[in-house]
């Protein structure tokens, strides 16, 4: 038995967990802790394997192989335990669309054998905002809405360790930076948070983040290690033909890869090679106008991208 | 129990405020009632008769009497020759028709031997049967009447009674056959797609992340389809009696308590669909062609399981409705007591206790 298991600061422990369905490989050997009081953001592409690990943690699924505990208690001999003291919230939007605000709160607080009462001050600050529509059938409240109130329901127990699985997938932008601010007031309770996310922008609001892609972990460190061990030159580069620019671009020797990234391209090249001025005439002796390139920091999805391309 | 509490009253709140469902599920009864009551009906009643007779005689004027008297027949078209005949055919003025012979009465007196000729509408083979053996019955009571002396010609006049059903009324067949197939439409295929429901909206995944036992989330799923099985109960018994007037002549405390089992039965039936199945089209395929079509044909709701074939008539013994139906008629109909009603009790006693225990045992406490 690993140490970590007995040691009440760490919240989930995971260890070489493998989970395969038929012959795709969802999970490959997964291994990572979380600390109590912590949010920690697992952060990948849909299909990465971010609900299978969810589900494992949860005790939905078995996992083929491999070790987990959430709060000491292992998720397959005492999952009973762990299902007294965690919050889940699925994916999917997964309340009684039939039944009004009030009633869903209602039936989840009594599922968790406690009351809306008891619990009030812990999700005061996200039901007060729904509170005005509580008569309403959950089926006809907007997204942001849905989502508050099945964050409510998934509190209303006080849970030790809340597992979110992708939380803000179509929720607005509004709606989703309040999101995680009720998150960072929720850690500051002691809730354990473990948040999964396709949006990389969120992952600089999470304590410490593990990069996922087809089922393996890329890299475990706090958002800022991750973008501070970009040890590559990055540059925004724009000009008029911008699909022929990235062309030429991935034809460049000297650049180590180019991606698409909103209105630019994100070029990556390795210190030392190559100038601002050099890449800027490569590019006009290729018909280019209008170039603009600029140096710019790093983001978590430029390491993204960097760690997915050097695991292929 | 608190969590039971408020899951059943979570369930009633689905089942109420989707109120078509509701709807459908309280005037089902109703409305297949009546039309096996009424439009559906194979009883022989007022069936329209024509009659051909060219000779008006003594012997021809009391049978065509008899049979108009009968509650069975109804003397419509007076026919003057063989197209009459078929012109009411065609036009459905008749079913039946009645053809005596030339000198009807004299032959008789003086031969001994007169013919009449029957034809019916067959293209309902059970209703032209049942209008040839009421017709029968009538010219064979009339000849027994001319020479009750006759005893020793070696004629024999079969006497046929229609035991517990005297007028052969269909209600004594459809009613059990009914309450049958109601309860498993409504305890089975309900019961099953709303269970099935909450795998499919994600819901389940909520459920079992937390600390609700199993047994509660099915017994929750239960509770609103018993209590609505039980109103369809009330409600055929009711119609059956005072509309249908099929009486119940055993006790009603023994018919209760057999519905009672049959929907436990149904309710398991239903809960073994749930567990196998993860969408709410795949439970509603399996409990339609999995359970409606075995009721309806092999149950004896239609056809007798008496008449099946060996392989057929095996197969019924594993569809409840068939032991539910028997047992109803018996106590319902024939009037005797529960005793008489041991063997269905027992084989639907087993299949209740056997389904219910696969289905405990197969019920998820997982997703996979």
């Amino acid at each position: 038995m690993n140490i970590s298991d007995n040691n009440p600061q760490t919240a989930i422990h995971c260890e070489s967990v493998s989970k395969k369905y038929g012959k795709i490989l969802a999970l490959k050997n997964i291994s990572f802790d979380v600390k109590q009081g912590e949010i920690f953001g697992i952060i990948g592409p849909d299909g990465a394997g971010k609900t299978t690990l969810f589900r494992i943690l949860t005790t939905l699924i078995l996992a083929d192989s491999g070790i987990a505990s959430v709060d000491g208690f292992d998720v397959v001999a005492d999952y009973k335990e762990i299902r007294n003291r965690v919050g889940y919230m699925p994916g999917r939007f997964s309340l009684y669309q039939d039944l009004t605000v009030e009633e869903n709160l209602e039936f989840f607080a009594t599922v968790f054998n406690t009351t809306i009462d008891e619990n009030y001050e812990l999700i005061k600050d996200i039901y007060i905002q729904i509170e005005p529509f509580k008569k309403r059938r959950a089926g006809k409240l907007s997204g942001g809405m849905k989502q508050k109130l099945a964050l409510s329901c998934a509190l209303i127990h006080k849970p030790s360790v809340l597992f979110l699985d992708e939380p803000t997938t179509g929720v607005d932008p509004v709606s989703r930076k309040e999101f995680w601010g009720m998150l960072q007031k929720l850690r500051e309770q002691g809730i354990t948070i473990l948040v999964s996310t396709p949006y990389m922008d969120e992952a600089s609001l999470c304590d410490r983040i593990a990069l996922i892609q087809n089922g393996q972990f890329l890299r475990i460190d706090t958002p800022e290690n991750i973008v501070g061990q970009f040890a590559d030159i990055l540059w925004a580069a724009k000009s008029d033909n911008m699909h022929k620019l990235l062309e030429d671009l991935r034809n460049d020797e000297q650049v180590k890869s180019s991606f698409a990234f909103g209105n630019s391209i994100h070029v990556t090249v390795e210190n030392g090679q190559l100038t601002v001025d050099s890449l800027k005439k490569y590019l006009i002796e290729r018909g280019h106008n209008n170039i603009e390139i600029q140096s710019i920091e790093p983001t978590i999805e430029d390491c993204f991208m960097e760690l997915s391309n050097t695991q292929i | 129990m608190k969590q039971l509490f408020s899951f059943i009253r979570k369930e009633f709140h689905h089942i109420l405020r989707d109120k078509t469902t509701v709807m459908i599920l309280l005037l089902m009864p109703v409305i297949q009632i009546v039309l096996f009551g009424f439009a559906l009906s194979q009883e022989v009643k007022d069936t329209k008769v024509v009659v051909l007779a060219n000779t008006s005689d003594d012997a021809t004027r009391r049978i065509i009497d008899r049979v108009d008297a009968s509650e069975y027949f109804d003397v419509a078209v007076v026919a003057h020759n063989s197209n009459d005949i078929d012109a009411a055919f065609r036009d459905g003025k008749a079913k039946l028709a009645m053809v005596f012979e030339d000198h009807f009465s004299e032959n008789l007196k003086h031969i001994g031997k007169a013919h009449i000729q029957l034809i019916a509408d067959a293209t309902d083979p059970n209703a032209a049967t049942s209008f040839m053996f009421y017709a029968s019955n009538i010219i064979t009571n009339y000849q027994q009447e001319l020479s009750p002396t006759q005893t020793n010609s070696g004629l024999i006049m079969p006497e046929v009674k229609m035991l517990y059903n005297p007028q052969m009324k269909s209600a004594f067949n459809f009613v059990p056959g009914v309450l049958g197939m109601i309860m498993i439409l409504i305890c089975a295929m309900m019961t099953s797609i709303a269970i099935v429901r909450e795998k499919e909206m994600g819901t389940m995944e909520i459920l079992l992340v937390s600390p609700m036992r199993p047994i509660y989330t099915i017994l929750s799923k239960i509770a609103p389809y018993f209590v609505l099985s039980v109103i369809n109960f009330a409600t055929i018994m009711l119609l059956s009696v005072f509309i249908l007037k099929v009486p119940i002549a055993g006790s009603f405390i023994s018919l209760l308590t057999v519905s009672l089992l049959y929907i436990f039965v149904a309710l398991s039936l239903g809960l073994l669909i749930s567990t196998l199945t993860s969408s709410q089209l795949a439970a509603m395929l399996i409990s339609g062609m999995g359970l409606m079509i075995p009721v309806m044909l092999l149950s004896g709701m239609i056809f007798p399981v008496e008449n099946m074939p060996a392989f057929l008539r095996f197969l019924s013994n594993f569809v409840p409705a068939r032991w539910y139906i028997d047992a109803v008629k018996t106590i319902m109909i024939k009037g005797l007591g529960i005793s008489s009603v041991l063997k269905d009790v027992g084989v639907l006693v087993l299949m209740g206790t056997v389904l219910v225990t696969i289905s405990l045992k197969k019920f998820k406490v997982r997703l996979e």
